[in-house]
């Protein structure tokens, strides 16, 4: 039987291990709820990703990628989230002005003490990209099939 | 002989396209042409050749060539290759013509490259006369005439008319087809013919002499110290291999996306570092080689394995678009002044 | 013109430089091959600085300046920022190189004349404007309409590091070069999507663009190594081509001087300067002015930051034209 179930967007989290994965995990030892098609990808800082990263995401199927660090000034390696800021922010830039929605990127910085605002940010961040529907400008269509 | 007004060149392609894909060199936005599938609307180019060659039509720069699934132990193979369609290609000049007798004694002999013949059976070549040749051209210097280009039908060009000859059965039988076409003279283009002629004449490199290239002259040139020179300020790059008419190396990829795999022909360059790259390694390990390799490919190696016939055609797509202005032209003559 | 030839010829007999890094003549007026000279003789059979030495030489150094002996190297205002770029970046051995700067008024080359409508050129006369001998006649063009793309916009006629000057030195010209960024972001992101499809859909993956870029000096490009997972060779798909340039515009960024050379030498036309100048504007915006090869102290702005640095969410709300 053809089961007609609702499209949800797949996202991946980019979480840095020293504080947003850990809010990750504090968000479920409270048992609070985010959408399972959240897929998190721990990384050592915030500053290891590489633009690279995420068009791979982008690619291989996700519909919106989010990188979570330690909020600056608290980065474990003192700085390492403040050169990813200026990095996403441009790269962010580059991909709307290549007429790729703006809104299925995004950075939030959630500490280790912050499972509530992780799963809050997720929440919103499905909740946004649910709306823009499907990543139709930066797919690659051989991975769809 | 057929001919049609100039005015009315759209309804001879709207009658060619009526049963096949047709393509036509059209301007992109920047002036230069592509060939690009007609549709209502499409303006043929007045530019003296496309950017990327006809070559394009049978041996495209992405083709898949299967794909495979696998499930468990199984692995189902998955049939990927066009459907054999006939479509036609419209304003082929002649060097481009040439090249696909190239290209036909590297890809249709034994073992033949199925995926090219097909698209070769199926096609339909209407060449196209230069009117107004480029300073970069010089297909005379191979034995090519810009006046009278091969194909299943050549067509001619004049300020007012488009002239039409089909050559072979193919040609003719699209001819049959095409009643907008009302009979023409054959001396009506003799006039047209001559100026090409005269033109050509004038064409600067149009009697390059070859004379030090050819059969057997692998001994000779490959250890010559002027690809050093000539060499030196290649940036590797794969412009040159991937405008040429007749360059036909190509590489396989695959792309695994978790469930399916599929299997690519893609072009390749023998400028690039990881061209014919084995386990042992890179066997042209500097650009220098690389570079050879390409020029004695076409004027040695090629000739070699062909009754003499030279891997170059004189379109001068090379002279235009390489970046640091190092052609076939300046091997050429550069290789013979050193055996002078 | 003249003087430049004269500057390399002296610089080899005197004994200064082994080398001397130029322009080749070629086989028309306008096909000039970046070449390195080892005597006197080579120089005077075939140096050539003209209207057409559009090529930056400051590339070659990479390799060169690590070789025996001293080399001369003949740097244009805009060559000069890729020359200390170069430096800044520690790819170059300075000590090995007397580089000659000379000054500019915008170059052309035969693609530049062919888009002005010039076809069957045999030769030229350079003068208030060109005048064009072509196999169909002789045709005037204004120098304006044949210069090259980044001749167009060119924002500096000074020539940033030197060890000798031919002619004047020059300063920062105003330019407009951040116009056609500025148009492209006023434009909806649907149309942005569909002009970049447009231009990028010509690509053939000839990697002239990054070959040729002066910012593009790793020893093995990520693209060209089959062990990468993302070589890409076998375009088959439009996301292969976006992947293509947004990674290299954004390898090269805030190290790019926009020296233009990858538009140049597009076989087809794409206005791959487009994507290096708006990171360079929005740097400008975000963290201020910054021109890469412009200085040896700044900061490079990706290798620096500021607390008060806006947040990534800036992009949501300042919209496709910022401020």
């Amino acid at each position: 039987m053809q089961v007609n179930k609702e499209w949800t967007p797949t996202i991946v989290a980019f979480c840095c291990n020293w504080c947003s994965y850990a809010g990750a995990d504090l968000s479920g030892t409270n048992r609070l709820q985010y959408p399972a098609n959240v897929k998190i990808i721990r990384i050592p800082c915030s500053c290891r990703l590489n633009p690279m990263f995420i068009l791979r995401a982008f690619q291989r199927g996700a519909d919106g990628v989010i990188l979570c660090g330690c909020h600056p000034g608290d980065c474990h390696y003192t700085t390492g989230n403040y050169y990813a800021r200026r990095r996403m922010t441009l790269l962010f830039s580059m991909l709307e002005y290549l007429g790729i929605e703006r809104e299925r990127t995004r950075v939030e910085w959630v500490s280790a003490a912050e499972g509530a605002k992780f799963a809050a940010t997720m929440n919103d961040f499905v909740k946004t990209v649910t709306a823009l529907g499907e990543n139709k400008r930066l797919e690659d269509l051989r991975c769809k099939e | 002989m057929k001919k049609i007004a100039i005015s009315e060149l759209n309804s001879l392609f709207a009658a060619i396209a009526a049963d096949r894909k047709l393509y036509i060199p059209t301007d992109d936005s920047t002036g230069q042409s592509q060939f690009t599938i007609w549709e209502e609307g499409s303006i043929l180019s007045r530019n003296v050749n496309t950017v990327r060659s006809a070559k394009d039509s049978f041996f495209p720069q992405v083709e898949n060539l299967m794909g495979f699934k696998v499930t468990g132990k199984q692995i189902e193979l998955i049939e990927t290759r066009d459907p054999a369609e006939s479509f036609a290609v419209f304003g082929v000049r002649a060097c481009d013509v040439r090249s696909f007798d190239i290209l036909d004694r590297v890809f249709l002999t034994e073992p033949v490259d199925t995926y090219y013949a097909q698209r070769r059976e199926n096609v339909c070549i209407i060449s196209l006369a230069c009117g107004k040749p480029s300073e970069t051209c010089f297909c005379t210097a191979f034995g090519i005439d810009p006046a009278e280009p091969k194909g299943d039908v050549t067509c001619w060009m004049t300020g007012e008319a488009l002239y039409w000859q089909p050559n072979t059965e193919k040609g003719e039988a699209l001819t049959a087809q095409l009643s907008v076409l009302v009979d023409a003279d054959v001396a009506d283009i003799e006039q047209e013919k001559a100026a090409i002629r005269a033109t050509a004449e004038k064409l600067p490199f149009g009697k390059l002499d070859l004379s030090a290239f050819g059969q057997g002259k692998t001994k000779e040139l490959f250890n010559r110290p002027e690809w050093k020179a000539l060499s030196q300020s290649c940036l590797g790059c794969g412009t040159c291999t991937f405008i040429c008419p007749t360059c036909q190396c190509y590489d396989i990829q695959e792309f695994n996306n978790g469930k399916t795999v599929k299997r690519f022909r893609c072009w390749d360059s023998c400028m690039y570092s990881d061209f014919t790259k084995m386990s042992a390694g890179q066997p042209r390990p500097t650009q220098t080689e690389r570079f050879r390799q390409r020029f004695m490919h076409k004027l040695v190696y090629y000739p070699d394995n062909n009754e003499g016939i030279f891997a170059c055609v004189g379109c001068g797509r090379c002279l235009r678009k390489c970046p640091i202005h190092m052609n076939i032209v300046k091997v050429i003559k550069t290789m013979g002044e050193g055996t002078k | 013109m003249q003087r430049v030839k004269e500057k390399a010829i002296e610089l080899l007999r005197s004994g200064e430089v082994s080398r001397v890094l130029g322009w080749k003549t070629g086989e028309f007026f306008y096909d000039l091959t970046p070449a390195v000279f080892e005597s006197v003789e080579e120089v005077e059979k075939g140096f050539v600085f003209s209207l057409f030495s559009g090529a930056n030489l400051s590339k070659y150094l990479i390799a060169e300046s690590k070789k025996e002996g001293k080399i001369a190297v003949f740097l244009k205002p805009c060559d000069s920022f890729s020359f200390v770029q170069l430096q800044k970046e520690h790819r170059i051995k300075r000590e090995n190189i007397y580089a000659v700067g000379i000054q500019c008024d915008g170059m052309c080359d035969g693609e530049s004349l062919r888009s002005a409508g010039c076809e069957g050129m045999t030769g030229v006369e350079d003068g208030e404007s060109l005048t064009v001998h072509t196999l169909y006649g002789d045709q005037v063009i204004e120098k304006k309409e044949a210069l090259l793309g980044k001749c167009q916009t060119c924002k500096s006629k000074r020539i940033v590091d030197f060890d000798e000057l031919i002619g004047q030195q020059g300063e920062d010209v105003p330019s407009d070069r951040f116009a056609e960024v500025a148009k492209l972001e006023a434009m909806t992101p649907e149309e942005r999507f569909a002009f970049w499809r447009t231009e990028l859909s010509r690509c053939i993956r000839c990697n002239a663009c990054r070959n040729v870029c002066p910012a593009c000096s790793c020893e093995k490009c990520v693209f060209d190594n089959p062990v990468s997972g993302v070589q890409n060779k076998a375009v088959a798909d439009s996301f292969e081509e976006n992947m293509f340039h947004i990674i290299r515009a954004f390898h090269v960024t805030a190290r790019c001087t926009d020296c233009g050379e990858c538009s140049r030498v597009c076989p087809q036309n794409i206005p791959l300067h487009l994507l290096n100048r708006k990171f360079i504007k929005d740097i400008n915006e975000l963290y201020g002015d910054y021109q890469a090869g412009a200085d040896f102290d700044s900061r490079p702005p990706l290798m620096d930051f500021r607390m008060d640095d806006p947040e990534p969410s800036v992009i949501y709300t300042r919209g496709g034209a910022a401020k």
